[in-house]
């Protein structure tokens, strides 16, 4: 799964350890679900896009294409 | 967010105060075990209500210390459990099946030596440590 939280991040000037701080988790899991390491469960992707004000989609993206 | 915002960040303090509980109360059942292995021979001659007492003691601290570790594990986040369960269950895998095969050696007369539970512990405890050495890197 592919996903924005890098840029989204960039963008806001924080730093991975700011983002694993307001998503309550380890800044080494920020860094595998930037690279597309882990896969973030649904309530956490839920509350990063709850702290970027966005959709999920808006987010995450699969890797899968769609016809 | 500061950067002062970040030397107070929740998941962090609450996960360094669940590894100290954790170490402490592994050290204490550490401590309380070898009292039990080695008082009864060296300090009170296998006085059977001492040795009870101990035996009690290290049971009861065993139990806070498995307490304590299902504290530090919920308070891991998914990625951390993630990494941690599967070094469990590649421990408890490895151990079952080396366990089985290591007591059977024993059985057919292939060792002329009885198995000793300490030398399957090591074998997980490497286990262990191995595998979460690989599930770190792996999502590094």
């Amino acid at each position: 799964m592919k996903n924005r939280l890098k840029v989204l991040r960039a963008e806001r000037d924080w730093t991975q350890a700011q983002l694993a701080e307001a998503l309550e988790v380890s800044r080494q899991t920020i860094n595998a679900i930037e690279k597309g390491k882990f896969d973030p469960s649904l309530p956490l992707a839920f509350k990063a896009a709850r702290l970027f004000n966005l959709t999920i989609e808006d987010i995450f993206h699969d890797e899968v294409e769609t016809l | 967010m500061t950067k002062q915002d970040c030397e107070h960040n929740n998941y962090q303090t609450k996960n360094n105060a669940n590894t100290k509980t954790l170490r402490n109360w592994t050290t204490v059942w550490v401590i309380t075990m070898a009292i039990a292995a080695f008082a009864p021979r060296f300090i009170w001659d296998f006085n059977t209500s001492l040795t009870i007492i101990t035996l009690l003691i290290n049971l009861a601290v065993g139990f806070r210390m498995l307490v304590a570790n299902r504290e530090y594990l919920r308070g891991l986040d998914e990625m951390q459990q993630k990494i941690l369960f599967d070094a469990m269950a590649f421990t408890l895998g490895v151990g079952l099946v080396l366990g089985l095969s290591y007591e059977l050696l024993e059985d057919i007369k292939l060792i002329g030596f009885e198995p000793e539970i300490s030398h399957l512990i090591i074998v997980m405890c490497l286990t262990y440590l191995t595998a979460m050495i690989a599930g770190h890197r792996k999502y590094r």
